[in-house]
């Protein structure tokens, strides 16, 4: 067998893991080099932006929900918190006035550079999530889900209340704070000279969910996963249960409010009541088909659910006639119900999800002897 | 001051009543399966727009009605046979997602066919009548719930305690494995369960509609998750539980819907608060109180674990 | 006589309506390995449980060298309040968690074996060594401990070669053969370096060889850590092999405890154990 000393390193850069990592910086150089060539308005570039948005999301919830075993609904009240602070703290300090029009231009009349208000979107969540974690996390499962589910009704409530609308803008939208076509860097007469409105969201949610993985992998990580096998054999090893699963539900969501500050920024307005349940959802159901309890599941199934609703199942919501027949079934909303049935499937036949438990590195990785692994039923 | 809260009261007690025709199934389902059944709220929904489109066709109210009960126990028998019977023996979290897969489902489905535009509900002679009580001018349906919701809850707690099918029932909420090695047919259980909730939530939504008459595909989320919460309320697994909890979920909602106007006219307060915002929110803020102050609910029973 | 570790001074333990513990003493003593038996439901695991924290007991306490881990007597209560200069300590009565428990020093394995079951043989191992992590939070995620990691994961892989495990090292922890996943187990405790073990029915489910290995084996570990331990257990001969002193427990209260030898003869630990003889 292998010498004592090679076990003691942390584990080498192996094989796959190099493939992967070269893989990865690839992807980024491709898709910077697309953005150079490509007609900026291309259906390609709304899906890398949006997917790179909801696959940080997805890690996020995949961390607290698959990884941690605190099955939570309450990932659009965090995003929701998350988009609005990064909007509040962002609008040019001239525009407020406009946006702010029922208000007398809003309480915050500062604006902080683009870095700080997405690390304070992020904050923000984390320290809202600690409130509401202090007494929703001694509840079991599935309580905790529903718990978890009316916060983020109440924030979404709160958001939208006239009172504290000098803030908030109330049910009003937030508008024309930077956004990702901003970082665009335009020469004197405004063409662009380079494009970055998409590698920026890529490297947030790299760096982000870079982040996640080597916490994944410590020995915190370790202890997460312990909880989600088994809570009292956890406890039973010195794994304090209270602050364990404090720790997860403020990282998680912490990333939640990272990526409600992205989903501002690509969407260009933010509202309150865009942040429903449905939303949760969704994210719920990338994980689920991604594999709960693999990063980089979550990570290609987001891309995977947002390339078919908004580009490559379009062709279903347009009427087809077909030499002088009219296809029946195809109109508008029936590429939302052919996913859903999609969705059914995975949910019912295929229930690890395309990686199941397995990251990038493990596809490139020789098949070693995986009895245990295949066997082990979750 | 009595005339300013009766509208707000007489409402909240007809809505009230819904609640509870909904909530009985979710605390039902989630005695024999503890699962919450996040699909039911759109199955109260799709009875809805049922009705809408049977009448569209023709169908006079004398058969549609019926129609529609039936119908939407068949769903609801359907989607248990469909996409939570197969997944009995995966863990919890499994079975919820696809709850929520089905609601997913659901609501687009029912997107496509409406086209998102709102639908409107057919009035039904009698229980939309208007009446005026004490002052207050309302509808047939505020008083035909709650006398047509406790007949229906009787029938349903006599059904439990007095017939064979009512104790396999208990039986199987109490002990699942048990049960199933002592010979009772889970799968009939189960069904019964089921279609008694899906019926149910029917009847709720005849009732609803008539008051709120749009059906559009989203119109299950929150009556189903306030019957949600009314069921965890009164306990979850107790139906006594869920009928209470569901009328004061819809009695405070209503109260602190109308809350502004109350404190103006009393004099207390001069301005809107804006508690109308809140109403929603109130729900919730009750569930995660009784969550953390007496999880097991009103009526429910602490259940300890075997380490 | 050496000195006292764990002292249980007269807990009750009572759930709603059944009594499952009632005003049980005993003490284990540095070094010794005490056995605690009786028929099935007799309350033993339920002891286990006061002792871990697990359980709050109804009435007594228990004492680890001499300090309360867990009380629940209205003296108790009372000292509390009279102290003074602990006001936030004022509220709860001597009870610890059961990561407390094991932080001070005592480990435990369960009688239905929980393994974490996602994880291997190693990571099972190493994840019991968390409770000692020196590095914070963002320190651990962003791995900058190295070398803390490096020896937590050498001190692993020791631990799992002298119990034997170590060529499974990568498997699913609950793909091994039961055996060895008692075994296991027993290594997880160890992994958080107690001075003190309580074993759960460590031979269930074993074969005579088996047992007889486990008996060596855990014999072999408490000379090597230095433990104290305390088991539950139902096989007579690793209990008659390995213990010092028996306690014989019978719906909830002691009815004997003694050397193997004195048990063995004892006539009302026979009669629990048999029911009453006929003749």
């Amino acid at each position: 067998m292998t010498k004592v000393s090679s076990l003691t390193k942390p584990k080498k850069i192996d094989r796959g893991t190099l493939i992967s990592i070269v893989l990865i910086c690839a992807v980024y150089v491709l898709a910077f080099v697309l953005e150079q060539v490509m007609p900026s308005t291309s259906m390609l570039f709304t899906v890398l932006k949006k997917g790179a948005t909801y696959a940080l999301v997805a890690v996020s919830m995949n961390l607290l929900n698959g990884f941690t075993g605190l099955f939570s609904l309450g990932q659009a009240g965090f995003m929701l918190i998350g988009a609005y602070t990064y909007a509040i703290f962002t609008i040019p300090v001239a525009q407020r006035l406009s946006v702010y029009q029922y208000y007398n231009g809003g309480l915050v009349q500062f604006s902080l550079p683009v870095i700080v208000a997405v690390a304070l979107a992020g904050l923000f969540a984390a320290f809202f999530a600690f409130l509401i974690g202090l007494p929703v996390l001694r509840l079991k499962s599935d309580y905790l889900a529903i718990a978890t589910l009316g916060f983020a009704e109440i924030i979404r409530a709160i958001f939208q209340w006239d009172k504290i609308g000098i803030l908030t803008n109330g049910s009003n939208l937030l508008r024309l704070f930077p956004t990702f076509t901003d970082f665009n860097i335009r020469d004197a007469d405004g063409n662009v000279v380079l494009y970055l409105s998409t590698l920026v969201p890529f490297l947030i949610t790299g760096v982000c969910v870079a982040f996640i993985v080597l916490l994944i992998n410590s020995s915190y990580g370790r202890a997460f996963k312990a909880m989600r096998d088994d809570e009292t054999a956890a406890e039973a090893m010195g794994i304090n249960l209270a602050r364990h699963k404090m720790l997860a539900f403020c990282t998680s969501w912490f990333f939640a409010g990272v990526g409600g500050a992205m989903l501002a920024m690509y969407a260009n307005s933010v509202q309150a009541k865009s942040f429903t349940t449905a939303m949760t959802y969704e994210i719920l159901l990338m994980v689920v088909i991604g594999g709960i309890g693999s990063v980089t599941g979550s990570v290609f199934s987001s891309f995977l659910f947002v390339a078919c609703s908004e580009w490559w199942l379009r062709f279903l919501d347009q009427e087809q006639v077909w030499g002088g027949w009219k296809v029946p079934l195809l109109r508008n909303g029936f590429r939302l119900v052919v996913f859903s049935l999609i969705i059914m499937m995975v949910v019912l036949f295929f229930r690890k999800g395309i990686m199941g438990t397995r990251e990038l590195p493990d596809l490139f990785r020789k098949r070693v002897k995986k009895t245990g692994k295949e066997s082990a039923k979750r | 001051m009595f005339s300013t809260v009766l509208p707000y009261l007489l409402s909240g007690i007809s809505v009230g009543g819904q609640y509870a025709l909904i909530a009985i199934g979710y605390t039902m389902v989630y005695g024999i399966l503890r699962l919450i059944n996040f699909a039911h709220g759109d199955v109260f929904m799709v009875a809805g727009i049922l009705m809408v489109y049977i009448t569209a066709n023709g169908a006079p109210l004398y058969v549609a009605i019926p129609l529609v009960l039936v119908v939407t126990a068949v769903i609801g028998f359907t989607i248990e046979r469909v996409a939570y019977k197969p997944l009995r023996s995966a863990p919890r979290m499994s079975i919820m997602i696809s709850a929520i897969g089905v609601s997913y489902t659901l609501q687009n489905l029912v997107l496509y066919i409406t086209g998102g535009l709102n639908q409107f509900y057919p009035s039904i002679p009698f229980i939309s009548e208007t009446i005026t009580i004490g002052g207050a001018s309302t509808r047939m349906v505020t008083i035909v719930t709650p006398i047509l919701t406790l007949v229906l809850v009787v029938l349903l707690v006599l059904l439990i305690n007095h017939t064979k099918i009512g104790m396999a029932m208990r039986a199987v909420s109490k002990d699942f494995e048990t049960s199933r090695l002592m010979g009772i047919k889970i799968n009939s259980v189960i069904s019964v369960t089921f279609v008694i909730g899906s019926f149910l939530a029917a009847v709720g939504s005849v009732l609803y509609f008539t008051n709120y008459t749009t059906v559009i595909q989203t119109s299950g989320n929150m009556p189903g998750l306030k019957a949600f919460v009314a069921a965890v309320f009164g306990g979850i697994g107790s139906v006594p539980g869920a009928v209470v909890g569901a009328f004061i979920i819809g009695i405070c909602e209503n109260l602190l819907k109308g809350l502004d106007t109350i404190l103006i006219k009393a004099g207390i307060s001069t301005s809107m608060f804006g508690f109308t915002t809140f109403s929603d929110a109130f729900t919730f803020a009750l569930l995660i109180i009784i969550l953390i102050v007496k999880p097991t609910g009103l009526f429910g029973e602490k259940q300890t674990e075997k380490v | 006589m050496s000195a006292n570790v764990l002292h249980l001074d007269n807990i009750t333990m009572q759930f709603g309506g059944v009594v499952a513990v009632n005003n049980v003493s005993l003490d284990v003593n540095e070094g010794e390995i005490v056995a605690l038996i009786g028929p099935n439901g007799a309350g033993k695991t339920t002891v286990f449980n006061v002792i871990t924290g697990v359980y709050a007991p109804t009435n007594g306490r228990v004492t680890l060298r001499g300090k309360v881990i867990a009380e629940d007597h209205p003296r108790g209560k009372m000292r509390k309040l009279y102290t003074g200069g602990h006001m936030y300590e004022y509220h709860h009565t001597v009870n610890n968690t059961p990561d407390k428990i094991t932080k001070m020093g005592m480990a435990r394995t369960f009688q239905n074996i929980r393994l974490f079951k996602s994880m291997t043989v190693f990571e099972n191992v190493l994840v019991a060594k968390h409770m000692n992590l020196k590095a914070n939070y963002l320190s651990s995620a962003l791995h900058i401990n190295v070398r803390e990691e490096a020896q937590m994961r050498e001190d692993t892989m020791e631990l799992l070669r002298i119990v034997g495990l170590a060529e499974q090292r990568d498997e699913i922890a609950t793909s091994l053969p039961y055996g060895q996943q008692r075994r296991l187990e027993i290594a997880r405790a160890l992994s958080t370096n107690p001075s003190m073990l309580l074993l759960d029915e460590p031979a269930a489910g074993m074969n005579p060889q088996e047992t007889e290995d486990l008996s060596a084996f855990i014999r072999d570990i408490k000379d090597r850590f230095s433990l104290t331990v305390l088991l539950i257990e139902h096989d007579m001969n690793l209990v008659m092999d390995i213990s010092d002193r028996i306690y014989v427990l019978n719906f909830g209260a002691l009815i004997a405890n003694g050397t193997p030898a004195e048990i063995q003869s004892n006539p009302d630990v026979i009669t629990a154990y048999l029911g009453v003889s006929e003749e």
